[in-house]
């Protein structure tokens, strides 16, 4: 007699405690199987671009610091570097230094969660990674602090350069940082990578081809990992990455332990960006005066920058008043999603969650 | 860094029947006639020059007059990237063809703009809301929309 099993479709969420916000996949299972996976998303719509609308240039910063909350500093600068296109705002060498720097800084930053938090999906000893990631970021976090006052809704940057210059207390918090976070990501790294748990569980678990992540607009970490060499600090430098050396590290199958590795190898580059820049940054001033309500020619822009989860741009068009006609975020975290029936379908229902914390996706962001 | 393909290269590689379909050129982006979108979209992703392989993003403006589908795509091969629009002026029921087909990125895109703006596109596979929920009365990026009073 053959054996006959039913399909079974359950909900993972709106309130499942690994969905990183408020997230449901209705996913259905043939015995163990996935055959089927269905992201509904919503349930965090804020209307940012609506918002966006009513408020003046300078308001908006505000409002991209709630997208991505792990990654301010990046939302921060793909807004304004699009304002600056948009109304011809130049920016001094100094500012667009400092910018690097803390870009780089929220690049460990949202890594190291992206990590830790695989990590405790994968129930691996009790929490411990996890607790070793959040030890480090604590430290980005408290010199962020020092740099605006804030730690998390950072809203560091303003059209024409920063709010603000660095203190002195954050350049020797920082000599610290860059001597002590090698050996911690080495560390960290020693924990989870020769691990046969780890291994067992993540290498090829969720193998997304460069063919498919291509075609489906995947950026990021998780587009690297499948092989392909592409991160808009190379391709179309911005502020100053065409002044400073790093690699691109890439994975070779595009599995969760290649996400996984990508993003520890990129926190090992942001350290040497970080180095570069400590030498190279020039003294000067940090903001080109403007005025807090100002008029954009009408017109159009469109920019982009290499956010920690993949490309984050802005389109923001002008019809000559104080704040944006349209504002348009293209967020990495939301078309990301879209490979996720990709990954899911053909595995297991013990794999499901460790796919799924390897994407790395802020609600904030998805649903905007 | 990124190419962006000048309007005028574009022009002289367009085969005939494209080059005459493009009603107007600003900046850099061409605006083509909804009804070509899906033809141009198969020539861009194909040709051997261009080698347009993802869309970076797609991305409705409503203008009260007509609105405005922008597409922003883009070569990873060739490191290039390139702008075309398309204006709908049927505003009681906007159509347009899907892209899906030609460029995969455009699933979750395509579903967000018909969510928020109002526009349906044909031969998608899943034409419904993403951000809101079903049975949400009207699209609130459609600058004619008028606010819920939730006070009560």
């Amino acid at each position: 007699m053959a054996f006959k099993t039913e399909p079974v479709t359950i909900n993972l969420g709106p309130q499942h405690p690994s969905t990183h916000g408020v997230f449901r996949l209705k996913v259905t299972f043939d015995g163990e199987q996935i055959v089927d996976a269905e992201p509904v998303i919503g349930y965090m719509h804020r209307g940012t671009e609506k918002l966006a609308e009513e408020r003046s240039y300078v308001q908006i910063v505000t409002l991209t610091d709630r997208l991505d909350w792990v990654s301010s500093m990046t939302n921060n600068l793909a807004y304004v570097r699009t304002v600056e296109k948009l109304a011809n705002i130049d920016v001094p060498i100094r500012a667009r230094y400092l910018r690097v720097l803390c870009s780089e800084l929220q690049r460990i930053a949202s890594h190291l969660i992206a990590t830790g938090f695989l990590m405790q999906e994968l129930g691996t000893f009790g929490g411990t990674p996890l607790m070793y990631c959040f030890r480090e970021r604590e430290k980005i976090l408290d010199m962020f602090e020092m740099l605006c006052g804030a730690r998390i809704t950072l809203s560091y940057m303003r059209p024409g350069g920063l709010v603000q210059d660095a203190p002195p207390e954050f350049w020797e918090r920082l000599k610290i940082f860059q001597k002590e976070m090698p050996g911690y990501v080495d560390e960290l790294e020693s924990l989870i990578s020769d691990n046969e748990v780890v291994l067992a569980r993540t290498k090829n678990v969720g193998i997304l081809s460069d063919r498919v992540a291509v075609d489906s607009s995947v950026t990021g970490p998780m587009l690297r990992a499948s092989g392909v060499r592409w991160d808009l600090r190379k391709a179309d430098p911005y502020e100053v990455y065409n002044s400073l050396h790093f690699e691109i590290p890439i994975g070779s199958v595009g599995d969760t332990f290649d996400r996984y590795f990508v993003r520890i190898n990129e926190i090992r580059e942001s350290i040497k960006i970080i180095n570069q820049v400590v030498e190279q940054i020039p003294t000067g001033p940090i903001r080109t005066e403007i005025p807090y309500f100002f008029k954009p020619p009408i017109g159009n822009a469109y920019t982009s920058v290499e956010a920690p989860k993949g490309e984050l741009g802005f389109y923001l068009v002008s019809d000559g008043g104080i704040s944006p006609y349209r504002c348009h975020i293209r967020s990495p975290s939301f078309i990301n999603l879209t490979v996720l029936k990709d990954l899911l379908v053909g595995s297991t229902m013990a794999d499901l969650i460790v796919v799924f914390g390897s994407i790395d996706i802020v609600m904030g962001e998805v649903d905007r | 860094m990124t190419k962006i393909l000048s309007t005028e290269y574009l022009t002289t590689i367009l085969p005939d029947d494209l080059k005459k379909s493009v009603i107007d050129i600003a900046d850099d982006c061409l605006y083509i006639p909804p009804q070509d979108v899906l033809k141009f979209a198969k020539f861009l992703r194909n040709d051997s020059r261009l080698q347009l392989e993802s869309i970076i993003s797609l991305t409705g403006v409503d203008y009260i007059e007509y609105f405005e589908i922008v597409y922003h795509i883009r070569s990873m091969i060739r490191n290039s990237s390139m702008i075309f629009a398309t204006r709908i002026f049927d505003r009681s029921s906007p159509k347009l063809s899907s892209v899906v087909s030609v460029w995969r990125g455009a699933e979750l895109q395509e579903r967000e703009v018909f969510d928020l703006m109002g526009i349906e596109f044909e031969n998608h596979p899943q034409m419904s809301r993403i951000l809101l929920w079903e049975g949400f009365n009207g699209h609130p990026l459609r600058k004619d929309f008028e606010y819920i009073d939730l006070t009560d």
